[in-house]
């Protein structure tokens, strides 16, 4: 299981890459591998506000629909169009290349709620 | 834990060696998958698969064809049937409901095994047991019956190789009764993934060395039940206790082809009944107009009206589209229909189409 130093993570199996007032936001090795082979990526429009544990973006792989969750209250600044054109990306990059959206975030606060690398370690080897 | 009530496979442990993904299914816990669905199923359709289908039940009858009662249980001609040969059909209730589809092999004159789902074993055996006449016997040979299922279009140059050319002469529909690894075995030229194939049935004792075997070849690779899922949905085939149970009757699954109306058979009044007064709801095919695709359980909406419900529905891996079956309203079974599929996360614009999804399969090759 690949779990990068350095990234903020949820339960929910997102991460969030930091980098002064923005983030860029995907889905775990963890998530992608439990996913199987995803179809579909459905991601909001550029601007959209979204708050902290909202609904950021649907995921579909072969088996079942899954919604992604906003990690940090943000505005959309870009979506990654790569992945709604290749939604296999997720699955083979999942901390590369298959990154969601990148936002501004609104409430620099709300970082303390997210977990360290170590921290998402532990908490999925507990649900094993 | 319901994981140690649910049955495993003799070749579980083989399974988990490949760090396959397991799911429960009709009471075992089975492979979804190894490699990944989608790789699995192109597989499938280019080259071979070998799939664990252990957990499906096997029935011996001993009997004559109609005077043991079996005729009258399904739905299709059992007392015409030639040796060597099997027909896929129903067993219905009095009111039509469709208890289990299976396959009817006819080992001998009056000897015949039954292929039966793994979550209705109990009730099929019950149901066939109530209606059987005294002559006849009826036994449950599943517990030490395994089922191995070699899929795809060079699966005959596979067999060939393994166990000579006798497989060539084998037709759809078939089968032979054969030695494999010094057990009798029965090989058939049946499937569900609409590619050539075959079903072997052998003793459970058996599985394992005739499994890895067959993987010997580099052109067969392992498939779980998640490939066999998508397979057999791009053919429009249904899956029992999803597509097909006791509330859908074959007319209403659109399977007609299945029942041999020139005969008698428990439940065939309610299908004359049907077949005279139309049918309240119609099994169909749709296709998304996205990669995103239809679930079960999701809406079906045609005319800004809620005209029924999604039973089965998937990413096709070989058309690149979402596409689904389920039961719709009379009235809104028309080719070309435009719907749209709607469940609480979205909704998605779809057409109703003909079936197979896949047109290219090999299966009568």
């Amino acid at each position: 299981m690949n779990i990068p130093e350095g990234l903020l993570y949820t339960k929910e199996h997102e991460w969030v890459k930091i980098e002064g007032a923005l983030a860029l936001i995907g889905i775990t090795d963890y998530a992608q591998n439990s996913l199987g082979d995803i179809t579909f990526v459905d991601l909001p429009e550029e601007g959209t506000e979204i708050k902290q544990t909202d609904t950021l973006a649907t995921v579909e792989s072969v088996k079942a629909a899954s919604d992604v969750y906003m990690p940090l209250s943000g505005r959309v600044k870009k979506l990654n169009q790569d992945i709604v054109d290749a939604p296999e990306i997720v699955n083979q990059s999942p901390y590369e290349k298959g990154w969601f959206v990148a936002i501004d975030i609104t409430d620099e606060a709300e970082k303390d709620s997210l977990m360290t690398a170590s921290d998402y370690k532990n908490y999925v080897e507990g649900l094993a | 834990m319901e994981q140690t009530r649910l049955k495993q496979t003799p070749l579980f442990k083989l399974h988990d060696d490949l760090s396959a993904k397991f799911a429960p299914f009709g009471g075992w816990l089975m492979p979804i998958q190894y490699e990944g669905i989608i790789a699995e199923h192109n597989w499938t359709r280019e080259s071979a698969s070998l799939f664990d289908i252990c957990h499906m039940g096997e029935f011996i009858i001993h009997g004559d064809a109609i005077g043991s009662g079996l005729d009258n249980i399904v739905t299709f001609n059992v007392s015409t049937l030639p040796l060597g040969s099997c027909k896929y059909g129903f067993m219905l209730n009095k009111e039509g409901g469709i208890i289990d589809d299976l396959i009817v092999y006819r080992l001998e004159q009056e000897k015949f095994m039954l292929v039966v789902n793994a979550a209705t074993r109990c009730k099929d055996f019950n149901h066939i047991k109530s209606n059987l006449s005294t002559e006849a016997t009826l036994d449950d040979i599943s517990d030490h019956t395994a089922k191995l299922d070699l899929q795809g279009p060079v699966s005959r140059d596979v067999m060939t190789g393994f166990l000579g050319p006798n497989i060539l002469a084998l037709k759809y529909f078939s089968f032979l009764e054969l030695t494999i690894l010094n057990k009798k075995a029965i090989v058939s030229r049946t499937g569900y993934t609409g590619e050539l194939g075959f079903e072997i049935y052998i003793d459970s004792e058996q599985a394992l060395e005739l499994w890895n075997r067959l993987l010997k070849s580099e052109k067969v690779r392992p498939a779980g039940l998640g490939a066999r899922d998508t397979l057999r949905l791009e053919m429009g085939l249904p899956l029992y206790g999803q597509d097909i149970s006791e509330d859908t009757t074959p007319l209403e699954a659109g399977l007609d082809r299945f029942v041999d109306f020139k005969k008698d058979f428990i439940g065939k009044d309610i299908l004359l009944e049907q077949r005279e007064q139309g049918l309240n709801k119609k099994l169909v095919s749709f296709i998304s107009d996205t990669r995103r695709s239809p679930r079960h359980d999701d809406k079906i909406i045609a005319e800004k009206k809620e005209v029924g419900q999604v039973t089965s529905g998937s990413f096709s891996p070989s058309l690149g589209f979402g596409i689904g079956i389920g039961y719709v309203e009379n009235g809104y079974d028309w080719l070309g229909l435009k719907i749209a599929v709607k469940n609480y996360r979205s909704e998605l614009a779809a057409q109703i189409t003909d079936k197979p999804f896949y047109k290219s399969g090999s299966a009568r090759k």
